[in-house]
């Protein structure tokens, strides 16, 4: 039997087609697993209660508090009275419709997208939603993972299932081998500048090629996580051995004869020889330098070797005028060479780069040394397990002897919320995914970086990349 | 969800393109639990610069948006919608609209009309030349009427449909419930379950 060769994101479409959209219907997919967090979901359940619907499926939701907490004197209450009765209304409602929830202080409590790979519940070929758009992070194992609002959280809820628009799909070819100091980070900023904050909408995007097949699951996290940023709705990775490797195990991967049957499916999953794609992009990784953002829209980003873009160079006229706004915002001159800007604040966290790799990667840089004078950097695990895991290997000492804040899991600056933000005109690398206006507070100026460069510019004070730091011994 | 067929309201230019979800509505205005009341969170941080435009008199009761290309990036926060129509529109007129924004605004029932780049600037054009000018919005065929300028928008069918019956989407799903537990009967056995609750194994 020969059958129309599929991309990957076709399978898993097709194999949680639940109804076939006609005349211009959604197709109506089934959710495996639904993460929920504080932030997106009171108002969805109030919805339930309004219309007097259950949860359909308990048993496949999961909620964690992370965007809205704080990351330090978590075994206190929460001071901000607004916070709290968000935190409080999500237990409330866990509580009453029977969901599982990992509440501050619970050893699985973390951001969401660190806690569902982590309990081994994000698998291959699953579909995952969340009141999150970096939910795309979980398309790292071959899953479709896409953010959602809160009215389809309501859905999800009550139904399990969402109407959906087909997609098209866009191979992101990364062919070659990382230099030393470049990232998976790097590779997605790359890609982001290349096709635009916008290039990605309406598109499914696969990461593909061998620069991609040689990253460890962490770090194919970190690219997925940013598919949004390029306006895609999901970002996968086809599931390999690596995959694999990563999930046998863990709490909720499958054990005896059921690993063997899910491996069996998984490996059925890459997208087929012959497939066609509606989109391909190339970037070649031989080449690839470390990246860095100058402006407020994650697209707006240079090699770290680079310098600030003088506007002339920018052809479309939209462009050029948003770029004139954020180098105003940003308060940076056409010109200037990126490693000559000092930032005040590195953030090494959020859910793009928050993992175990990260931390240890960037605790590998500063072991020994001391952050620039003045200089203040905050590091902040993903879950409460990377964060007992980092100081079972000592990381906290490494971090806190360099002069750096260890906190607790959360979100944290990723996202101006809680009580870690920036002040107003404070300017940060972050190893983050979001460099808009006031996204890490009011005024607050972000460069997004990887934890490589973020560690070596807590060193200098200005962005910097580690191949900086030998060449200032040498 | 009210039924939408025609609208007329006021016309605001908002001439920036990139408009994510964070400056349409900031993250420290997502704590709170109810579903209304954030018409003052509507962009909050460029409403301190009394040259933004909703500051302007004439813009102030502003309905209709017309902004530019790449509208509501980012965060998937429906928030943003939700001060959108708090705050009195009904609808936005955009070159390019980021996908989970413009999948909240249909439930919600805010129109979100794509026009071309070109379009867009005439629009301007026109608002600018007549502050406060009225704009009118026919879903039915789906066009955006102002003075004797008369533009077409696209909008996905269904997303319309839904809006002309200002039907709900949970509702609409759970006719096909039947489906659903069939599918359910098939599911393999070793699929993510959530519960029972399993601790993290040694490895």
């Amino acid at each position: 039997m020969t059958s129309k060769p599929l991309t990957l994101a076709e399978k898993v479409w097709r194999d949680h087609l639940v109804v076939k959209g006609e005349n211009g219907a959604p197709d109506l997919l089934y959710i495996d697993l639904h993460l929920i967090h504080e932030v997106t979901s009171p108002q969805a359940f109030d919805g339930l209660r309004l219309a007097g619907r259950p949860v359909r499926r308990p048993d496949l939701t999961i909620a964690t508090e992370d965007h809205n907490t704080p990351t330090i004197d978590i075994d206190k209450p929460i001071a901000d009275a607004t916070s709290r009765t968000q935190i409080e209304a999500l237990r409330h409602n866990a509580k009453e419709f029977g969901i599982r929830i990992h509440s501050l202080g619970d050893i699985d409590q973390g951001i969401v997208h660190v806690v569902g790979p982590q309990l081994g519940l994000t698998m291959p070929g699953i579909t995952v939603v969340c009141g999150d758009s970096h939910t795309s992070t979980h398309g790292a194992f071959g899953a479709l993972a896409m953010g959602i609002g809160t009215s389809e959280v309501e859905h999800v809820l009550a139904t399990q299932t969402l109407p959906l628009k087909a997609f098209k799909t866009m191979a992101i070819n990364v062919e070659g081998t990382l230099r030393p100091g470049v990232t998976s980070k790097d590779i997605i900023l790359a890609v982001i500048a290349k096709i635009g904050t916008g290039g990605g909408q309406g598109y499914v995007l696969e990461y593909r090629g061998s620069a991609i097949r040689a990253l460890s699951m962490e770090a194919r996290m970190t690219i997925c996580n940013m598919s949004i940023e390029a306006g895609a709705r999901a970002g996968m990775v086809a599931p390999d051995e690596t995959t694999f490797e990563y999930l046998f195990g863990r709490a909720h991967a499958p054990e005896g004869a059921d690993w063997e049957s899910a491996v069996e499916y998984w490996k059925t999953l890459p997208t087929d020889d012959g497939a066609v794609f509606d989109k391909e992009v190339f970037l070649d990784a031989n080449t690839l330098d470390p990246f860095v953002t100058w402006g407020t829209n994650p697209g707006q980003g240079v090699s770290l070797n680079d310098s600030v873009p003088e506007l002339a160079s920018i052809s479309d006229p939209n462009e050029r005028a948003a770029a004139e706004r954020a180098l105003e915002y940003m308060d940076l001159v056409p010109g200037t060479k990126m490693k000559d800007i000092r930032v005040d604040t590195v953030f090494l966290g959020s859910c793009t780069n928050s993992r175990i790799e990260d931390l240890r990667s960037a605790a590998a840089i500063i072991k020994g040394k001391k952050k620039a004078d003045g200089l203040r950097m905050m590091v902040v695990p993903g879950s409460a397990r990377v964060r007992l895991q980092a100081e079972a290997e000592g990381l906290d000492k490494v971090f806190l002897d360099f002069g750096a804040e260890w906190r607790f899991a959360g979100c944290s600056m990723c996202l101006g919320m809680n009580p870690d933000q920036l002040a107003p005109g404070e300017r940060a690398a972050s190893t983050s995914n979001r460099n808009f206006e006031g996204r890490q507070g009011k005024g607050a100026r972000t460069h997004l970086v990887s934890p490589l460069v973020a560690a070596a510019t807590a060193i200098r004070g200005t962005l910097s990349a580690p191949g900086d730091l030998e060449e200032n011994n040498g | 969800m009210d039924k939408f067929t025609t609208f007329t309201g006021v016309a605001v230019p908002l001439k920036r393109s990139n408009v994510d979800t964070d400056q349409i509505i900031p993250a420290v205005y997502l704590k709170r639990i109810t579903k209304t009341g954030f018409e003052d969170a509507l962009f909050a941080s460029w409403r301190n610069d009394p040259e933004f435009v909703l500051n302007q008199e004439v813009y102030k009761h502003g309905e209709v948006l017309i902004a530019g290309p790449d509208f509501g990036t980012g965060s998937s926060r429906e928030h943003a919608v939700w001060a959108l129509r708090d705050y009195g529109f009904k609808a936005v007129l955009s070159a390019k609209f980021a996908d989970i924004f413009r999948g909240n605004a249909g439930k919600q029932g805010l129109v979100t009309g794509e026009i071309s780049e070109e379009d867009t600037e005439k629009l301007w054009a026109a608002i600018e030349a007549n502050p406060g000018v009225s704009i009118t919005i026919d879903l039915v065929d789906k066009t955006a009427t102002l003075g004797d300028i008369k533009v077409s928008f696209a909008i996905d069918e269904y997303t319309r449909w839904r809006l002309l019956e200002g039907l709900d989407d949970i509702g609409l799903t759970l006719r096909d419930e039947a489906s659903i537990t069939a599918f359910e009967a098939k599911r393999p056995a070793w699929m993510p379950k959530t519960l029972p609750v399993r601790t993290v194994g040694e490895r």
